[in-house]
């Protein structure tokens, strides 16, 4: 774990101490159990927003405590060991740095302080397919009046149904895969031709697609420049990337822990299951897999902090081995419970499907694979 | 502590910069140390001068005490001379078992005597020495070693064999595992020292498959080890053979488990023996994936290392984080052989000749002998019990006493 200051530590300590006694796995039982369809307990995430987590990257001037990257990384990190759902990551994080990276004063003067109490929930809307492809966006902003309007669909936006605003990508010039002609917008959901659809993911978090028939927009709800909004949308995407990987980081150390505990106690053959050679071989690669994966994260987001150059290619090798690292352990996870590991009953069928999903989101391992040798030149 | 005015870093690197000026031979700038050459020469009057030069000063072994000859310097200073002689193109000429695991287990469980016998010649680089541990039949299972000493009241005969022994052909001392006593495992061990320059030590090299012989076999037959020699309590060698390869350890970790990695990046190798396309990726998108996988994996190690330091300076202890590192960084290295293999194709398979370039020699060269990685200093296999008995608390039923 990186050397934290003290506001860090009394961050990670306060995140360590509600999810132990507040938000268990148990709650996310209860969570998707109750079948709600936003996909997180609203609750929970009241309480979150009262102490402060949704404005962590939000200057103090709209509300926010301005604590940094790793510091929502260290927050998220012990929410996902308790895959406690919330919209954090979309709204804090995403819609929140659209907005600090992009936004004029009056934009950020309105929403920002918003998403900082949780009142507003914010996501963004980027992918048009079963893979996230950002700079394949094909969604049309067409000028109309001193505005515009949109029509298209989004997929698999993340907290989607949730939201009270979204970051749109829409194209205003070029053709799908020309990253100039990429306009954000900002779009309340409850605007006219704006249509929501739930989707029921395996990982029982909230997610929807969004059709835009002819949405209404007016100039001012262009975040940044016309035509340019490629640089913004990815430098937002990689602050999502990073922390969702810290989220990642915290749900497989969990379930590595989780499945080494088992290990300890599970007698066959007259001994604990821990004492096969061939799986403690396979817990002392997790533990080194993790411990490798644990620096990219940290290092992503401290770049992220730094406002380093390297932050896509830092952001890139952090998903991608998080996700592969996440791949494995959620894999084991079941296979080293045998059966039990196979029923709903247990966590781990959790564990393992968040794990795909998440690997999903915001570019897998092949996507990241490719941006980080594309970004070396290869 | 330091043998400059005060404590600024910038005054001892001054001080270190002008020494180096003053004392490195120009016709040795850039070369190699010739102790990592097989087959080493005698050596030229420069490299004596040089060796002698920072034999004296004692910045060799710059963080060792001044007392048995060391630097008596702080890790500070040890890396402002490691940098300085960087600098100058000029390689450190004190090293060897003596330096990397010897010395250091012997600074903390020698006696005086010992200490002040043996610990100045290593910093001047006088003494070259080599371990006897392993044997044929005691190699992961160490404790196992049969090398017999008989006490024979001022010094103990030895018998037996070791295999295995870096450098041994060059050695002139040998610090040893030998059994004194037959009835117990662990507890019949002890730590001897004596000389290889005696008639009952034997030394036979073994040609390895990548046809270089860095490790020999030793046999004794009456060898003599003076009792003063005996480091540590009769039958109270184990302790310290396990600290001492915790030294070694992390040696071999700190250069990823093999020395350095030199030469041309896997991008630039794919980028002249596969090719590009159109968009200037590598040609074969497989192998572009490997190639990318390889380079992420080797990233992430060296931010381990990073945060491991720093985690270690900052909190108590050292970081978990160390127990990953010689797995972790022999596979890769391993692995940037393999690819470096596959890339250069046919090219690659060179055994010798002026059909092939001295860079693909080396590769074949390079990846045969980086297949010891994972065996020596604790093999993988060896490296995973560790992490999952000691880091992990798993059960551990193999046979101890």
């Amino acid at each position: 774990m990186a050397v934290l200051n003290e506001e860090q530590s009394m961050l990670r300590d306060a995140a360590k101490s509600w999810t132990q006694e507040k938000s268990p796995v148990t709650a996310f039982r209860k969570m998707r159990d109750s079948g709600v369809e936003i996909g997180y307990d609203v609750n929970a995430w009241n309480e979150m927003a009262e102490m402060g987590w949704a404005g962590v990257i939000i200057p103090e001037e709209y509300g926010g405590s301005a604590f940094g990257y790793l510091s929502i990384g260290l927050i998220l990190e012990e929410l996902g060991r308790t895959l406690t759902a919330s919209p954090l990551i979309a709204s804090g994080v995403g819609a929140a740095s659209a907005l600090v990276l992009g936004g004029s004063d009056a934009q950020k003067s309105e929403w920002l302080p918003k998403i900082a109490d949780g009142s507003v929930v914010g996501a963004l809307a980027v992918d048009e397919g079963p893979h996230h492809a950002p700079e394949k966006v094909a969604l049309a902003a067409t000028k109309s009046g001193a505005g515009y309007s949109l029509s298209g669909t989004k997929t698999f936006v993340i907290e989607g149904l949730a939201a009270n605003l979204l970051v749109v990508s829409a194209r205003t010039s070029g053709k799908p895969g020309d990253k100039d002609g990429i306009t954000l917008f900002l779009v309340p959901a409850d605007a006219r031709g704006v249509s929501r659809k739930r989707l029921a993911l395996a990982d029982s978090r909230g997610a929807a697609n969004i059709t835009f028939d002819k949405v209404e927009v007016d100039a001012d709800a262009v975040l940044g420049a016309a035509d340019k909004g490629w640089d913004v949308l990815e430098k937002t995407l990689d602050r999502v990337r990073a922390a969702l990987a810290a989220e990642m980081l915290g749900a497989a150390n969990q379930a590595f822990e989780t499945t080494l505990d088992y290990l300890k106690v599970r007698v066959q053959f007259g001994q604990v299951i821990g004492s096969f050679q061939a799986l403690q071989h396979r817990a002392a690669k997790m533990f080194t897999d993790l411990e490798l994966a644990r620096s990219a994260v940290e290092a992503a987001l401290q770049a992220i902090d730094a406002d380093s150059p390297d932050v896509p290619e830092l952001v890139s090798l952090s998903k991608a081995k998080m996700g592969d690292v996440f791949h494995l352990v959620s894999n084991e996870m079941v296979q080293m419970h045998g059966g039990i590991g196979m029923t709903d009953a247990h966590d781990a069928g959790f564990y393992l499907k968040r794990a795909r999903a998440a690997e999903a989101a915001f570019g897998s391992q092949s996507y990241h694979r490719d941006r980080y040798a594309r970004i070396n030149g290869y | 502590m330091a043998d400059f005015g005060g404590g600024d870093p910038e005054a001892f690197r001054k001080e270190v910069r002008e020494w180096v000026e003053a004392n490195f031979p120009p016709e040795l700038k850039g070369r190699p140390n010739p102790m990592m050459r097989e087959e080493r020469a005698k050596p030229t009057e420069a490299q004596e001068a040089w060796r002698k030069a920072v034999g004296s000063k004692g910045w060799g072994t710059p963080t060792w005490p001044k007392a048995y000859g060391g630097g008596g310097l702080g890790a500070a200073e040890a890396r402002i001379i490691q940098q300085e002689f960087g600098r100058a193109g000029a390689y450190n000429p004190i090293g060897g078992m003596g330096v990397m695991m010897f010395g250091p287990t012997l600074l903390e469980y020698g006696t005086e005597d010992q200490k002040l016998e043996h610990i100045p010649p290593i910093c001047r680089g006088d003494v070259q020495w080599c371990q006897g541990f392993s044997e044929p039949g005691a190699g992961s299972d160490l404790a196992a070693l049969q090398t017999r000493a008989e006490d024979k009241g001022d010094h103990f005969l030895i018998n037996g064999q070791k295999i295995w022994t870096s450098g041994a052909q060059f050695a002139d001392w040998c610090f040893c595992l030998v059994r004194t006593d037959t009835s117990k495992k662990h507890e019949g061990i002890s730590f001897v020292l004596f000389t290889m320059h005696q008639p009952g030590v034997e030394v036979r090299p073994i040609k390895l498959i990548a046809g270089s012989s860095p490790f020999c076999e030793t046999f004794f037959t009456d060898a003599r080890a003076e009792k003063k020699n005996l480091v540590g309590p009769l039958n109270g060698g184990w302790t310290i053979a396990k600290r001492l390869l915790q030294h070694e350890r992390g040696g071999l970790s700190g250069a990823g488990g093999g020395g350095g990695m030199g030469g041309r990046s896997l991008v630039d190798l794919a980028r002249e023996y596969v090719g590009v396309d159109a968009q200037g990726r590598i040609a074969d998108p497989d192998l572009r994936t490997r190639v990318v996988q390889h380079e992420i994996e080797g990233r992430s190690f060296q931010q381990t290392a990073v945060r491991a330091m720093l985690e270690s300076k900052g909190n108590s202890g050292p970081s978990a984080a160390t127990s990953i590192m010689k797995n972790a960084g022999t596979s890769w290295m391993q692995m940037r052989h393999e690819l470096t293999l596959e890339i250069m194709g046919h090219q690659g398979l060179g055994w010798e000749g002026d059909a092939f370039k001295p860079e693909e020699l080396g590769a074949v060269r390079g990846w045969l002998g980086g297949k010891a990685f994972t065996i020596y200093g604790g093999s993988q296999e060896v490296q995973s019990n560790i992490i999952s008995k000691r880091i992990l608390g798993l059960p551990d039923l193999t046979q101890h006493n």
